[in-house]
């Protein structure tokens, strides 16, 4: 806790950011989503995202792994430094970059494969072969993710045979398997049970140490349990980013306390 | 007392019932009176010699043995021809092609192209194929009318399965930084695998019954041997049997009866596997 502090102190130094976004619009067609967003994200913390829905914090999310460019017509203006490095300038092989950026989805997406070609599949993209580097790699994401004593006797039948809260732990698993820095999570618990949910939580904050996290929530809770900084979406631009602690208990904006205290949204 | 409806709700759902299970007996009616008749005349031919024996002009040595032989060879150019193309076509237009204006055009069209009389394939396999490049009666113009005749079905059951593929995958796949062909590979074509082999199974299986466009092409011929390759003169079981039903003697009406089981059974049996792997598809990869 004390060593989370020392990362996230305002003002640290340049190049102490994992990422970092500036003047940041993104138009649908000539709608825009996302106006003018500017934050830093220090590395080994989790980042919460919260907002009403539309509001265009998913959007966002999927910026720093370029998802968005799976859309058509999106056009985007400023800058995404990862590791102060713009990914969106066009000498970034954008397949390479996304490995560095671990992903986890809404609902739960696992593969209609085994419990370990899902993990193995980054790998494997990758064009490693060998049973015995894979086994291993698949063990300990596996072991990371909480999911390893669970599914240890079974990894070769269908991860559709899993529960919901197990196909989130093993998608978890999947994406850490191809070691990325940074793990984007949107909203991973939303289609869980509350004990699915908690393991999730608990898995989270275990994984900090390794990752940068960013997790899109709607549920505050959530966001002041996991999270060590927080930042207020609201109709397409960033209305207030702090700790977590002050977001919930001393916000400095209006639309920051309304939306908290369940006023709208 | 309601006076609103002439018949109560209640005895119109009755009617109804009635109305469309009379519609469906009906149906099944005919198709069990088709087969039965069949089934009574034909089932005396059906014997060993009878899938073994040559064409002959005495329909008890007469068998179809030539016709087997020659559609085996036809559904096998043929599927070779249509399958990559139709499926390598359906991957393009689904996954890789812009929705656009000219993708809209393009595929009303091949729905279209789908819905074309045999014939008119029969025609064009005739002008392009036998005439144009000198490729004559043989089993290669055969097998190319039919692909032509195939592949707009082949196309459109490949997209259909590849949009069922939900998006999610294809979003979990590139997030873990794989590339579009690394996806559709590993990811999408895997997923919809079963679709798509019900669609190639499904117009095979249509492609067996096709007569029309073969007579054209020239298969109704007197073939009194095995072809041996793809160059070969050849005929096909629906043309032997479209033959025998124009033979004046009752014996031959028998043999095109025995000829119509065997060909229905190789179309149950074709279809039957298509939903077979259907439903163990689905149940695999259900999301």
């Amino acid at each position: 806790m004390v060593q989370k502090d020392s990362y996230i102190t305002e003002g640290s130094p340049y190049g102490i950011y994992k990422l970092r976004v500036e003047g940041l619009n993104l138009y649908y067609g000539t709608k825009q989503a996302l106006k003018d967003i500017s934050i830093k994200i220090a590395p080994n913390t989790v980042t919460a995202f919260i907002g009403p829905s539309g509001c265009g914090k998913s959007t966002f999310l999927r910026c720093f792994n370029r998802m968005n460019d799976l859309i058509e017509n999106v056009t985007i203006t400023g800058s995404v430094m990862v590791d102060d490095i713009d990914i969106y300038k066009n000498m970034i092989d954008v397949y390479q970059y996304r490995k560095k950026i671990g992903m986890v989805f809404q609902k739960p997406n696992p593969f209609p494969k085994s419990i370990f070609e899902n993990v193995a599949f980054g790998l494997r993209i990758n064009g490693e072969s060998s049973k015995s580097v894979l086994q291993g790699i698949v063990e300990s994401a596996l072991r990371q993710a909480a999911l390893w004593e669970e599914v240890k006797d079974n990894l070769n039948k269908s991860a559709l045979t899993l529960s919901g809260g197990q196909q989130q732990r093993l998608c978890i698993a999947r994406a850490i398997a191809v070691k990325p820095s940074v793990l984007l999570m949107d909203e991973p618990a939303s289609s869980l049970d509350p004990i699915s949910t908690a393991k999730i939580e608990e898995l989270i904050y275990q994984l900090k140490d390794q990752f940068t996290i960013v997790i899109v929530t709607h549920n505050m809770q959530q966001a002041a349990r996991v999270s060590d900084k927080t930042a207020f979406f609201y109709l397409g631009e960033l209305i207030e980013f702090d700790k977590t602690d002050k977001i919930f208990t001393n916000p400095s904006k209006e639309a920051t306390q309304n939306y908290i205290t369940g006023r709208f949204g | 007392m309601n006076r609103k409806h002439l018949i109560s709700p209640k005895s119109q759902d009755k009617l109804f019932k009635i109305f469309a299970a009379l519609c469906t007996g009906l149906v099944l009616l005919t198709l069990l009176v088709l087969l039965i008749d069949i089934g009574i005349k034909g089932i005396q031919r059906i014997n060993w010699s009878f899938f073994t024996n040559l064409p002959s002009r005495h329909p008890e040595e007469s068998g179809i043995y030539t016709a087997l032989a020659g559609m085996v060879g036809l559904l096998f150019f043929t599927v070779i021809i249509a399958l990559p193309i139709g499926i390598l076509s359906g991957i393009y237009l689904q996954e890789y092609g812009k929705r656009n204006k000219l993708a809209k055009f393009i595929e009303i069209n091949i729905s279209n192209l789908a819905g074309v009389p045999s014939v008119i394939y029969g025609i064009l396999g005739l002008q392009l194929f036998v005439r144009t490049a000198g490729f004559g009666n043989s089993i290669l113009s055969g097998a190319l009318t039919l692909a032509l005749l195939i592949m707009p079905v082949i196309i459109v059951s490949t997209r259909e399965a590849i949009k069922a593929v939900p998006d999610s995958l294809r979003e979990a796949s590139f997030g873990l930084g794989a590339t579009k062909w690394q996806t559709v590979r590993r990811v999408v074509l895997p997923a919809s695998f079963g679709g798509i082999l019900t669609g190639i199974i499904l117009s095979t299986s249509r492609a067996i019954g096709e007569t029309a466009p073969l007579i054209v092409v020239g298969a109704l011929a007197y073939v009194p041997f095995v072809p041996e390759g793809p160059m070969d003169q050849y005929t096909s079981l629906p043309i032997q049997i479209f033959n025998w039903t124009s033979r004046p003697q009752q014996g031959f009406v028998v043999n095109a009866a025995a000829g119509i089981i065997v060909l229905l059974l190789f179309t149950f049996i074709l279809n039957g596997t298509a939903i077979y792997l259907r439903n163990r598809w689905y149940k695999k990869t259900a999301i």
